[in-house]
């Protein structure tokens, strides 16, 4: 009875208003700016969705009358680029195959980098340190044509190889210095008791701290799929049309100037592109929350 | 191995970070069986001392022997040696039997001889109802039981100790204490302990080292320590609360100290010299009241100024010449400030140094 009425006395949970004036200005706020955002990927489905003909009526935010999945199916497998008329299907698993060596590549040897900076301080430790950030604020386009003159020479120019070695390289500052913060962070009493425990370099290393580390691997894994995914510029400079990953090639499908501008299929082809990095985003997202929770371990 | 070599020895020990000398000629002899507490306050290289030991740290000059062992070059895990750190630094993805078992698997042991001595550390520790959880399940207690079997297993002669019971709350770490001591008495291992409470070290040591700047103070039994500090650091440092401190002179065997005269005829002097400027100290839990302060061989009145109870017993701050003086009287003494306070004062009890080298005379 007490609770159904207004009671007058000020007793228990303090009631709360819906519709007060500050949540209609927080959820109006973000409600037109996820509108906002989310418009450019509503134009995109939509006209990937739609036929060429219905395309050219305009509209361009109304869903499709017929729905077709035919641009999507003609991206990914017989789009033009070139004389080559096969899709991006050759660029998706040129990128899976600069991808995971590359990133299995990089986050180990950054891995092992990071630990040895932050526990095995060697003579010197801090200014390679310090050399190996700075290569961080370097811009890429200084470096471009020293590294084609180096991938020439070593025989692995043009090749999926060679971006394979661009990509460790140019990945290694940045997550060098993500391993050693947080390598650095683990109390060094861990790293002392395991050297009484007898544990070697790679015995220290493998046994406890990596166990202990997977969500700043998971971290490491979303930095360097989302960056050599989405990089365009080493691609097409370092490969040759063959081995073109999935961003050059969606570039030229989308940049040809023969023919029709087949807007759906541009539209699907993108997302398509996209399509990786997203998926990244939504899995190891998920992974990465259940990692810290697993990893807090207090004292 | 025969009991007449020490069972640890660190001769003119040196370490260096840069320019900064953290130990200078550092020795220091440990026996068998022994349990030595190294003392002192943040900053005076005592856990810099023990990982120098462990052998966590590189010298800069000097040489360690454990055992007969000559080990300055070893590794840690070749010097015979277990450790338990403050923060228990327990592997957080590995159970409690993994923590144990950690060691004697990276020493490539037989897995039979892996399970007994498992079972026999936590036998011991009364953690076996915990093998198969993990670090993050367990108390703070519990954790350092852990830490300590860590070190157990690995039947070693030497445990150090880094500040173990520091991490814990004040009731725990009476209990661990308490059980760290039986611990010592049933294993008869040589141990080393760091810590800056002065209660631990008293209650654990069979000697303590007190250490300032890098340099060992004294070196002596609680006792010693207590009641015959060698110099005035030492004198300061253990006690709570500490020493009383009055400057004066000392002439033959009297010390002056402004209208107060003490013969000092039954104090036993280290070296009789003829110094003039000296420093007495005298505990506040040696200073007598009561009845019994009219027999003692100095009387003097002092004016109460604070009264702490403290319900084992009562400090009283009182006024001494002008000089603050601490007294601890029992817990049930019925004074209040303001209270004129009859005391007494048995110079043998006292100490006396040299004003300028500080050290006892």
């Amino acid at each position: 009875m007490l609770n159904s009425n207004k009671s007058e006395v000020p007793s228990g949970p303090k009631p709360k208003k819906v519709f007060s004036r500050s949540n209609i200005i927080i959820y109006g706020t973000l409600i037109i700016i996820s509108i906002y955002y989310l418009l450019p990927l509503w134009v995109m489905i939509m006209t990937s969705l739609k036929g060429m003909p219905e395309i050219r009526m305009g509209n361009i935010f109304s869903p499709p009358l017929e729905v077709t999945f035919e641009p999507w199916v003609k991206a990914w497998s017989y789009a033009c680029t070139g004389i080559n008329c096969d899709g991006l299907s050759r660029g998706f698993w040129n990128s899976v195959k600069i991808l995971i060596p590359s990133l299995i590549l990089s986050i180990s040897v950054a891995s092992v980098n990071g630990y040895a900076l932050a526990n095995w301080k060697f003579k010197g430790s801090e200014v390679f340190f310090t050399i190996l950030i700075f290569g961080a604020f370097i811009p890429y386009q200084i470096m471009i044509y020293p590294i084609v003159i180096l991938l020439r020479e070593i025989g692995l120019m043009g090749s999926t190889a060679g971006l394979v070695l661009v990509h460790t390289i140019f990945g290694m500052p940045i997550l060098t210095l993500l391993f050693r913060n947080h390598f650095a962070a683990i109390p060094d009493e861990l790293f002392k008791a395991a050297r009484v425990d007898g544990a070697g370099f790679w015995g220290i290393y493998f046994k406890v701290l990596l166990p202990m580390s997977i969500p700043i691997f998971v971290v490491a894994m979303i930095l360097q799929v989302t960056g050599i995914w989405n990089d365009f510029l080493f691609g097409v400079i370092y490969t040759k049309p063959a081995t073109y990953p999935m961003t050059v090639q969606l570039n030229n499908i989308v940049n040809s100037v023969q023919g029709v501008k087949e807007y759906n299929v541009n539209m699907a082809a993108t997302l398509l592109t996209g399509l990786v990095p997203l998926a990244i985003y939504f899995v190891s997202g998920k992974l990465f929350v259940r990692g810290i929770a697993a990893g807090a371990v207090k004292g | 191995m025969s009991l007449k070599t020490p069972s640890v020895k660190v001769c003119d020990l040196d370490l260096h970070f840069g320019d900064i000398k953290v130990l200078q000629k550092l020795n220091l002899e440990i026996n068998h069986g022994e349990f030595l507490v190294l003392l002192g306050s943040s900053g005076c290289g005592k856990s810099t001392l023990l990982n120098c030991i462990a052998g966590l740290l590189d010298i800069s000059a000097g040489q360690i022997f454990i055992g007969e062992k000559n080990v300055t070059w070893s590794e840690p895990s070749e010097r015979g040696i277990g450790m338990v750190f403050q923060s228990y630094a327990l592997y957080p993805q590995m159970t409690v039997e993994g923590n144990l078992s950690f060691g004697l698997k990276n020493a490539k042991m037989p897995k039979d001889e892996i399970k007994s001595r498992v079972k026999r550390a936590s036998e011991i520790l009364q953690i076996e109802a915990l093998l198969s959880r993990k670090p993050g399940a367990l108390s703070g207690g519990q954790r350092q039981r852990v830490a300590i079997g860590r070190a157990l297993v690995r039947d070693v002669d030497v445990f150090l100790f880094d500040e173990p019971l520091s991490n814990l709350d004040a009731k725990l770490r009476v209990d661990l204490r308490v059980e760290l001591k039986l611990l010592h008495q049933r294993l008869k291992n040589t141990m080393i302990y760091v810590t800056h409470d002065q209660i631990e070290a008293m209650t654990l040591a069979d000697r303590i080292a007190i250490m300032k700047d890098g340099k060992i103070m004294q070196l002596g039994t609680p006792d010693e320590i207590y009641n015959r500090p060698q110099n005035l650091y030492v004198a300061d440092f253990i006690g709570s609360p500490s020493m009383n401190f009055f400057k004066g002179q000392l002439k033959d065997t009297k010390f002056t100290f402004g209208a107060l005269v003490l013969p000092m005829g039954s104090y036993s002097f280290k070296n009789k010299s003829k110094l003039s400027e000296a420093i007495i100290g005298i505990r506040p839990e040696h200073i007598i009241t009561g009845e019994l302060a009219k027999k003692a061989t100095v009387t003097t009145n002092v004016k109460v100024k604070l009264v702490e109870p403290m319900g084992s017993d009562t400090l009283v701050y009182a006024d001494l010449l002008g000089h603050q003086i601490r007294i601890r009287m029992e817990g049930n003494a019925k004074v209040k400030s303001g209270d004129i306070l009859e005391i007494g004062i048995d110079p043998a009890r006292a100490s006396l140094f040299d004003s300028k080298t500080e050290q006892r005379i």
